[in-house]
């Protein structure tokens, strides 16, 4: 039989690159690799040069001779001095106090929501499904000046407590979001075969898509944690006195003493500041993303 | 167990599609009943409508003599099998077969016993430990009907059960489901768009189409005596042939004339039922089992037709063969030994005591 137009052989131009798979493959890789130290270079430069600044003293750091990331002459005293600052060891109390409330309080509030939005029918609940999504859209730096209104109002200004009021305005929104996603990648037929089963939904809500959407309540859960711990501007707005200050305000107020920067501490501080959220990831970061995809690729 | 009772249901969506048209429909205790249709028939929104999953526009349905139209879905007392079989992944198969139970606040010791026995009939003792996730599809599926079992419900309803198996471990389960109702006896509902599963498992079958009940019979009486065109066409593998044809009056019989000048004589028996429609176009229908080689040694009631193949399919058990007859496509089934090639005239007997005349304007067959 005759060779056909459409044979390998006779058709050089389409096929050339045929067998070329494997250095494709290494070409796309070495690419790979080089944008990624570029971006870890670029992402990392600040905390490594905050771990390095942390390690000197004051008198080295205020040297302008010598390789600023070589540190000559380690010490942990700045760390030392902050653990054992009972000003630190309140900034540190603060944050975990409103962490956790928030935390909990965000967690109950968009589970409920999202519940709700995701699988019981009711009028507009589409439009409100949205409308959740839109005020994520409005940054803190807008929404701080009303807020400051609202919170002179109820007498919490300079108290955690009107952080606690207000950092659900930013997690609220995107975890109920990602867990509407996450509900809407459990199948329907889960929750009709609880319901014939006898569930209530309460029932189903606890028996069922709370263990099932585990990955997403973790996800949803280290967001609202990340917010609320590295929140910036609601505490700068709202707080004023050292003894209600989370960690974010305190290291970078408290620390500079008139024209004084404690350099050092400051790093230490940060880092110290930093750590919990790290650790966080470091654990459950598979559970994060499993968390914030589940919508994205479940029908 | 119970009998269950739809009384001019309808079902109708936002936008006023209507699901289900006003459907009556009486199941009796312990009866096996099979609603089959195309995508779209209002099959499932029937069986989601007994559950309580859908809400009903208007009508009764009504369960061991109880009005259910706005009762829960959990106590209506039904168990349902999903054709995704929705097991709880996050338990293990004795979980999610006495979860059930286990909410509706049985002693422990009953719920054991229950989960054990059900576990038994089903043969799945050993996975009683193992998540959803370790299952295979067929065993999956039995889970989903262990779940269904130790319930005891009034009623079981089956969503296109199978439909997620493949085609031989569908024949398996089909099998497994017909004992399993021959074990437990309880009334059920079952929907598949497979007319060989609802052929198999039904006592009775209920066709549906466009929302509404084409016929209600058992299987056999629907295969031989469909009441419309699309039962006709829709029981039976490979469907039935309908080829446009006229009806004559000749000498006292009736003859049917076919494209291509074939003519067919009707058989004595059935000229008294055909005659008010003489001298009218009809549709012929005949299944393609009874379109067949002339090996048959009993020609009584059977008509000669010679046609040339298009298309053979051998089949091993039997050699199914296309034809196009003025642009109608006609299929017959031979014996596999009966030597056909493509294009070569093929003489054929019709067995016209198996026919059926189809009125082209209300598509009933007379």
């Amino acid at each position: 039989m005759s060779a056909t137009p459409t044979s390998r052989r006779d058709l050089p131009g389409i096929y050339s690159k045929a067998g070329s798979l494997r250095a494709e493959r290494r070409w796309a890789l070495i690419w790979a690799y080089i944008s990624l130290i570029i971006s870890a270079a670029i992402l990392l430069m600040p905390p490594v040069y905050m771990l390095i600044t942390s390690f000197k003293t004051s008198r080295e750091i205020a040297d302008q001779n010598g390789n600023p990331w070589i540190v000559r002459d380690p010490t942990l005293g700045n760390y030392w001095a902050l653990i054992a600052d009972p000003m630190f060891q309140g900034f540190f109390f603060n944050s975990v106090i409103i962490t956790l409330v928030v935390v909990v309080l965000t967690m109950v509030i968009s589970i409920l929501a999202a519940f709700a939005l995701s699988r019981m029918r009711f009028w507009g609940s589409q439009v409100l499904a949205t409308g959740v999504f839109l005020t994520y859209l409005v940054p803190d730096t807008l929404l701080f000046i009303p807020l400051y209104q609202i919170v002179g109002g109820l007498g919490l200004l300079n108290s955690i407590w009107g952080l606690i009021l207000v950092y659900p305005t930013l997690t609220v929104p995107f975890c109920t979001w990602i867990m509407i996603g996450y509900f809407a990648s459990i199948p329907k037929e889960l929750d009709e075969a609880a319901l014939i089963d006898g569930a209530t939904w309460p029932q189903m809500l606890m028996k069922i898509f709370i263990p099932v959407a585990l990955p997403g309540i973790i996800a949803a859960t280290i967001f609202a944690f990340t917010v609320s711990w590295a929140a910036f501007v609601y505490p700068t707005a709202f707080i004023t006195t050292p003894d209600q200050m989370p960690l974010t305000i305190g290291v970078v107020s408290q620390l500079v003493r008139g024209d004084t920067f404690a350099w050092g501490q400051i790093m230490a501080g940060a880092l110290l500041a930093a750590l919990p959220p790290v650790i966080v990831y470091a654990f459950l970061m598979d559970y994060y993303i499993a968390g914030l995809t589940a919508g994205a690729t479940k029908g | 167990m119970a009998q269950v009772s739809l009384r001019k249901i309808v079902k109708a969506y936002e936008g006023g599609v209507q699901a289900v048209k006003g459907i009556d429909l009486e199941i009796a205790d312990h009866e096996f009943v099979v609603l089959v249709g195309p995508s779209g028939c209002g099959k499932s929104t029937t069986l989601r409508m007994i559950a309580g999953l859908e809400e009903i526009t208007s009508g009764d349905i009504a369960i061991g003599g109880t009005l259910v139209n706005d009762i829960p879905p959990r106590d209506r007392d039904i168990a349902m099998v999903f054709q995704n079989y929705a097991l709880y992944p996050h338990m293990s198969v004795y979980d999610n077969m006495a979860f059930g139970l286990m909410l509706r606040k049985f002693p422990k010791a009953e719920i054991d016993r229950r989960v054990k026995e059900a576990a038994r009939i089903l043969d799945i003792t050993p996975l009683l430990e193992r998540k959803p996730k370790a299952l295979s599809g067929g065993q999956r599926q039995r889970v989903a009907m262990g779940r269904a079992i130790v319930r005891d419900p009034k009623v079981f309803l089956f969503d296109e059960p199978l439909s997620n198996l493949d085609a031989k471990l569908r024949v398996q389960m089909r099998t497994e489901i017909k004992k399993v109702h021959q074990t437990v006896n309880t009334t059920t509902v079952y929907v598949t768009h497979d007319q060989v599963e609802a052929m198999t498992l039904a006592d009775r079958v209920v066709v549906m189409n466009h929302g509404i009940i084409e016929q209600v019979g058992p299987p056999q009486e629907l295969y031989h005596h469909p009441a419309t065109k699309f039962v006709a066409g829709f029981i039976g593998s490979p469907s039935m042939n309908f080829i446009p044809a006229r009806l004559e009056q000749a000498s006292g019989a009736l003859r049917l004339h076919l494209p291509h000048d074939i003519v067919l004589n009707v058989p004595a028996a059935r000229t008294a039922l055909y005659q008010p429609h003489a001298g009218k176009d009809v549709l012929f229908g005949i299944r393609p089992e009874h379109l067949t080689d002339d090996k048959a040694t009993d020609k009584a009631n059977t008509a000669p037709i010679t046609l040339k193949p298009d298309v053979i399919e051998p089949m091993g058990m039997e050699t199914l063969v296309h034809f196009k007859l003025n642009g109608t496509e006609v299929s017959a089934r031979l014996d596999p030994a009966t030597p056909a090639a493509v294009g070569a005239p093929l003489s054929l007997i019709a067995h016209m005591d198996q026919m059926h005349l189809i009125d082209p304007t209300t598509d009933k067959v007379l």
